[in-house]
């Protein structure tokens, strides 16, 4: 092994590195190391974010989700009331028209009565009109003759008995 | 289609670097024996015999001057400046220089086969000699051999050479590498200050090797709390080391330098994670090493193995990036040594093919070895500054 020079060696190498790690570390390695950390720093806190964000859209989601079906019950129990409601509509109006029906059934026989027996009432006014009539008629002609009243006269005193 | 395409670029390629690299051996022989021609007298022209390891040797080792390529036997080199500092003050001069200095007077028998480079440069009334590619005073070393110079403890010997703080050629591929990185990296910090959407470009490519030192180097080993502050260092380290890794697998100039395969390089830098782990090392720390938990009487043993402790984990980042680099060198350059000690051109397919797979793994190395310096550096870093424990 032969050395040649080396204190020489050690000498330039010492100057050259000490000076060339001065300058490097100011020209390349500081914005090298800053810009690579700088850009660690934003990708990191992306990251962090995007997943920030999709926790939050899931949060979201689960709330519509939610939201939604809170609606589907809502509009279920809505839909179950009115079908309800409408069942006791029909219901009801069913019992009103029946009893509204029957009353009417009830009055008209009512009138329909009072007409009998207002009808009845005169015609038995009428029959009984007709009928004097008749018997004024009929006596007229029974008296229309001496003889005849003297007939009546007598039947009719035959009939009266003197008590 | 594609295929084959494939393999006929990666068979010329290979062709091309084991005729490059021949070549350059070629020459490199051809120029032993022109200087071996102008001394020896008795003229004995037999070739000179083959020595890989110097071979090897010369090729990882660093330089003075940046050897391009060989042309009609003169070695066409990028003169690098020379900056000495002697016992009389500061001395400079291009390592041109030594080519045109005159060649010390020898017996022939006594040269070697880099003789060539021992050539004198006279400055300031002193002698400068280089011998095995580094620079002593010329008659200091004059009754030397040169192998004796070429142990470790004649490496450090400042009375026979003086301190030598020349640009070599490692030093300037070192400026290049910094260059390279600081227009790559300049330009991407440029577009992060326009574009704050997501990187574009050059950024892009760049942004997934900075998040990757930042979360599977730092984070896990210094913490989340505490690893910004070292973020810089561990990024400059990390590219720093790849991209002089990859610069020394590239086998042609301006490239083709073994810095992070050289101990003084590796040296600083496992220094500097030294010093930044003792700087930064909190009470834990300290506290565990000059007051290991351990029952009183231990600590005679237990200190000085703490504090040789400190010492071998920046040791072994030091050696671990060396050996990792240099031996990929070294087996690249074996490969292709075999050329030459087998003495035929035939064996070039054989070598070429496997300097293409040592080259494909040695890019994995460079990789994994700026990796394994930068976790560990962040290792140590997060020993030190960790809070419990």
């Amino acid at each position: 092994m032969n050395l040649i020079a080396p204190e020489s060696l050690v000498f330039w190498t010492t100057i050259i590195f000490v000076v060339f790690f001065f300058i490097l570390k100011k020209v390349a390695w500081k914005p090298i190391l800053t810009a690579v950390k700088n850009r660690e720093d934003s990708i990191n806190n992306a990251l962090a974010a995007a997943e920030e964000a999709r926790k939050e859209m899931a949060n979201l989601k689960a709330d519509n989700e939610r939201i939604l079906n809170e609606a589907r019950a809502e509009r279920d129990a809505m839909l179950k009331e009115a079908r309800e409601m409408k069942d006791n509509m029909i219901n009801e109006a069913k019992e009103q028209a029946q009893t509204e029906a029957s009353k009417l059934i009830e009055q008209a026989q009512v009138a329909i009565q009072n007409e009998k027996n207002a009808a009845i009432a005169d015609l038995k006014g009428q029959v009984a009109e007709i009928s004097l009539e008749i018997a004024e008629k009929v006596v007229k002609s029974e008296l229309s003759d001496d003889k005849k009243q003297l007939e009546l006269v007598n039947s009719l005193v035959k009939d009266v008995t003197l008590n | 289609m594609i295929i084959a395409k494939k393999s006929i670029k990666t068979f010329i390629l290979s062709m091309l670097l084991s005729v490059s690299l021949v070549g350059s051996l070629f020459a490199q022989g051809h120029h032993g024996e022109e200087s071996s021609h102008g001394h020896d007298q008795s003229s004995h022209h037999e070739e000179e015999a083959f020595n890989p390891s110097e071979f090897i040797n010369d090729h990882i080792a660093d330089a003075h001057e940046f050897h391009i390529a060989d042309w009609g036997g003169h070695a066409i080199s990028l003169p690098l400046p020379v900056i000495l500092w002697t016992e009389k003050g500061l001395v400079t001069f291009m390592s041109s220089e030594f080519g045109h200095g005159a060649y010390r007077d020898k017996k022939a028998s006594e040269f070697t086969r880099t003789d060539h480079h021992r050539k004198i440069v006279e400055k300031n009334g002193m002698k400068f000699e280089l011998v095995n590619g580094n620079i002593y005073y010329a008659d200091k070393v004059a009754e030397i051999h040169p192998e004796e110079l070429k142990d470790l403890a004649s490496a450090f010997d400042f009375n026979v050479r003086p301190l030598n703080f020349s640009l070599t050629k490692n030093a300037f591929s070192m400026i290049l590498s910094v260059i390279f990185l600081y227009l790559i990296f300049a330009k991407v910090g440029r577009s992060y200050k326009k574009n704050k959407m997501a990187p574009k470009g050059i950024a892009g490519l760049m942004e997934p090797l900075v998040i990757f030192v930042r979360d599977d180097i730092a984070i896990p080993n210094i913490g989340a709390k505490k690893y910004a502050k070292f973020m810089p260092y561990l990024l400059t380290i990390f590219f720093f080391i790849w991209i002089n890794n990859l610069i020394g697998l590239i086998p042609f100039f301006p490239f083709s330098s073994n810095l992070t395969g050289n101990l003084a390089f590796t040296f600083t830098l496992a220094f500097i994670t030294f010093l930044i782990t003792s700087f930064n090392g909190n009470k834990n720390y300290w506290g565990h090493i000059f007051a290991p938990p351990v029952p009183w009487p231990l600590w005679i043993l237990m200190i000085p193995v703490e504090i040789i402790g400190m010492f071998t984990k920046p040791f072994a980042l030091m050696i671990r990036l060396f050996a990792n680099i240099a031996a990929g060198h070294i087996i690249i350059l074996s490969l292709v040594a075999l050329i030459f000690i087998f003495k035929t051109v035939f064996i070039a397919p054989v070598s070429g093919a496997f300097v293409i797979f040592m080259s494909f793994l040695e890019l994995l190395v460079a990789a994994l070895q700026a990796y394994v310096f930068t976790l560990l550096s962040a290792l140590f870093i997060g020993q030190a500054v960790d809070d419990h424990h």
